[in-house]
């Protein structure tokens, strides 16, 4: 086989390759959706952010519209800053609130976007006002148990946990 | 003639610079195992030189040295007034630009064809035109007379033939020095006459210096216009002119020269007395056997 | 000389033979510019290295896929979860069983080849003919080797998984009944392009260095005889294999252990 043969073969080898990688990336993994077109930030301050990790899904109505960029410790104020990326086809009022929310019963955690009726949209680099901390399970419990307490006609009254 | 310290410079050769020169060399693979112990040569320039001796010597390891594969342990080897140092890279590719090596068997590329072997350094060190590249390649294999065999495949070609290319590949670049390796070794009465022939035509035409290692007495000494034979561990017996060596009288060189069987190097491997081997305790006179002499 | 000694002297070679292996490939690695300015000995490479395996790949990801449909199914569909016969199918081959697959394949096939290949061409004494014309054998002949080696074992792996997912659709879907629907959309949810499909290529391109680089010594350093090239392409396959499973192990552990 001759030089342009060879070649030829070669150019077809790579190709393959590419239409390849193509069909994994698109078909049989999640390219096609979010994190690749262009996104703005939002951030959000959360007394406990629970079990949600970098790269977590936003999604509001239950559809994905972004991604869990970094969350952080804010040393001041010790609250847990999350900084979102949205894509940027979707715009949401300045009074929308993030709660971080678990998929099914025990699922993994994201956050779910709750969108107000303020005229003006949050722009790239504002921070959500209204937040909902992650349920903590035995916080729960512990509610429900005070909760019980209370109701039983017991006398005296826990303070709220 | 008459035999002469074997280190002399015979004075029978031009007074010339010579091209390459082996000063007090000691080199070997494995220290302990010396296989040039402090070897003293001077290789003339324009002349066919063969370095003769038997098996073990050293002479293929004294090609290695000149061509910088190796870096002598003791003492130096000069090329043309250079001394090689195999540490320089620049100096070795320089060096080996200069020179040509045909290995024992061809050493041909064998995933390229007749042709692509002998422009290989054609095509790797010049930056000349593929017509003109196609120009020399044919050049050269009409001088070895393969023009005919361009295209073949190396698979495609005999042991001669194999020989005659790879010595077109050495001189594509018109060496100044041609190394030879055995290059009578494994052939037939004709592709010897026909590889003695080139060696003699090339030398005298391109001008260059040719060195010729071998075992094969009689064409080494039909082309040679000097001769060193060696002996173990390069010491050297004897140089001189082809007639000097087939008339010298010292025991060694005859031995060499005229392919004796037995005399300095003995016919029989270093072994105990006969009598113990084959358990014959006891018997006073010893019975002939065959590497006696009378 | 004792046990103790002769152990001792044992580790010793081991050592060398591990130094001398580190500056083979610092060698390599420095001959490598002057072989990409030269990139038609690279693309010739390439074919004979990655060309010429990729039918023994595509028809190994293609069984591969139909068995893991087969065995996953028999697995999932106890636990009613068949629906994810697809996800799983698509991890398991992405993450793990095509690079460390086709890495395998590979060794047994290129690399015995180059083992072969060099371990002749240096017992026919071409590689000396050509340092002695001047020219570097490691640039002209083993670095084109290894970038082939490397730019090819990345579009092997790509090509396992994706011709695997394609078998284990079509005995899912077209035999089984497994939704096709299902089968898609699952997968492209929970498989991260980054995450797998991309780490999974990582260890492609490390496995590809291994390899190449283990065909490439074994064979340069050769004794120059029938039975010394028989036995480095032996060894091309031993120790690429344990080499490629080894780093299997630490690789996953960095790429996948935090999820």
């Amino acid at each position: 086989m001759g030089k342009k043969g060879i070649e030829i073969m070669v150019g077809v080898f790579v190709l393959m390759g590419m239409l390849g990688l193509a069909f994994l990336a698109l078909k049989a993994a999640n390219l096609g959706s979010v994190t690749g077109g262009d996104t703005y930030s939002l951030s959000a301050r959360f007394d406990n952010v629970g079990g949600l990790k970098a790269r977590a899904p936003v999604r509001s109505a239950g559809v994905l519209v972004g991604r869990v960029d970094s969350i952080e410790l804010d040393p001041a104020t010790f609250q847990g800053v999350v900084t979102l990326d949205i894509d940027k086809r979707y715009q949401f009022p300045k009074d929308t609130a993030a709660k971080i929310l678990t998929s099914g019963l025990l699922g993994d955690q994201y956050i779910g976007l709750v969108p107000g009726g303020d005229d003006k949209n949050l722009v790239d680099g504002e921070a959500v006002a209204q937040t909902q901390s992650a349920v903590v399970l035995e916080n729960l419990i512990g509610q429900f148990m005070t909760g019980r307490a209370e109701s039983s006609g017991a006398a005296a009254s826990e303070p709220a946990q | 003639m008459l035999s002469r310290h074997p280190c002399e410079n015979p004075p029978a050769l031009e007074n010339t610079p010579p091209l390459i020169e082996i000063d007090h060399v000691t080199f070997g693979y494995d220290s302990s195992r010396p296989i040039l112990k402090d070897v003293t040569l001077r290789f003339p320039r324009g002349k066919v030189t063969a370095i003769l001796g038997g098996s073990g010597c050293g002479k293929t390891t004294l090609l290695r040295l000149i061509g910088g594969v190796h870096a002598a342990d003791k003492g130096r080897v000069v090329f043309d007034g250079h001394v090689i140092n195999t540490r320089d890279q620049d100096q070795l590719y320089r060096l080996r630009r200069r020179l040509g090596m045909l290995f024992q068997f061809g050493a041909l590329f064998t995933d390229l064809t007749v042709f692509d072997n002998v422009a290989f350094p054609l095509r790797e060190h010049t930056t000349l035109s593929e017509p003109m590249i196609r120009d020399i390649v044919l050049m050269k294999l009409n001088a070895v007379g393969l023009r005919g065999a361009a295209g073949l495949r190396i698979s495609e070609v005999s042991g001669g033939m194999a020989r005659r290319i790879a010595l077109a590949r050495a001189i594509a670049l018109d060496p100044e020095l041609i190394m030879y390796d055995e290059p009578f070794a494994g052939l037939d009465l004709i592709s010897m006459g026909v590889a003695a022939k080139l060696i003699r035509t090339l030398n005298d035409v391109t001008g260059a210096t040719s060195l010729v290692v071998s075992h094969d007495v009689p064409e080494c000494m039909s082309i040679s216009d000097h001769v060193i034979l060696l002996a173990n561990q390069g010491r050297v017996v004897a140089q001189g002119t082809p007639a000097e060596l087939m008339a010298s009288t010292d025991p060694e060189t005859r031995q060499f020269v005229r392919g004796e069987p037995d005399g300095p190097v003995k016919f029989h491997y270093p072994a105990p007395e006969i009598d113990a081997d084959f358990g014959l305790g006891g018997v006073t006179h010893r019975a002939a056997s065959i590497g006696d002499r009378a | 000389m004792n046990a103790v000694a002769r152990i001792g002297v044992i580790a010793l070679e081991q050592f060398r033979g591990w130094g001398h292996a580190v500056f083979f490939l610092l060698d390599l690695l420095r001959a490598v510019p002057a072989s990409l300015s030269r990139f038609g000995l690279v693309v010739a490479q390439i074919h004979a290295i990655g060309v010429r395996s990729l039918v023994i790949i595509m028809a190994s990801g293609l069984a591969v896929g139909f068995v893991l449909a087969l065995q996953m199914y028999y697995a999932l569909v106890t636990y009613g979860a068949a629906e994810s016969l697809g996800l799983i199918v698509n991890l398991s081959l992405v993450r793990e069983l095509s690079p460390v697959v086709t890495a395998l394949l590979f060794a047994g096939r290129a690399g015995t080849s180059l083992t072969a290949e060099i371990g002749l061409m240096k017992a026919g004494e071409q590689i000396a003919a050509m340092e002695m014309m001047a020219i570097d054998p490691k640039s002209r002949v083993l670095a084109p080797r290894l970038l082939a080696g490397i730019v090819s074992m990345p579009i092997l792996c790509v090509l396992f998984s994706a011709v695997g997912i394609i078998g284990a659709w079509s005995v899912a879907v077209l035999l089984i009944g497994v939704d096709a629907g299902n089968f898609w959309s699952i997968m492209q949810t929970q498989v991260d392009v980054w995450r797998d499909v991309g780490n999974g290529l990582v260890k492609a391109c490390v496995f590809g260095v291994i390899c190449t680089v283990v065909a490439l010594y074994q064979g340069y350093e050769t004794e120059a005889t029938p039975e010394g090239v028989a036995y480095a392409t032996t060894r091309t396959v031993v120790i690429s294999s344990l080499w490629i499973l080894g780093m299997d192990f630490v690789l996953t552990a960095m790429m996948f252990s935090t999820p």
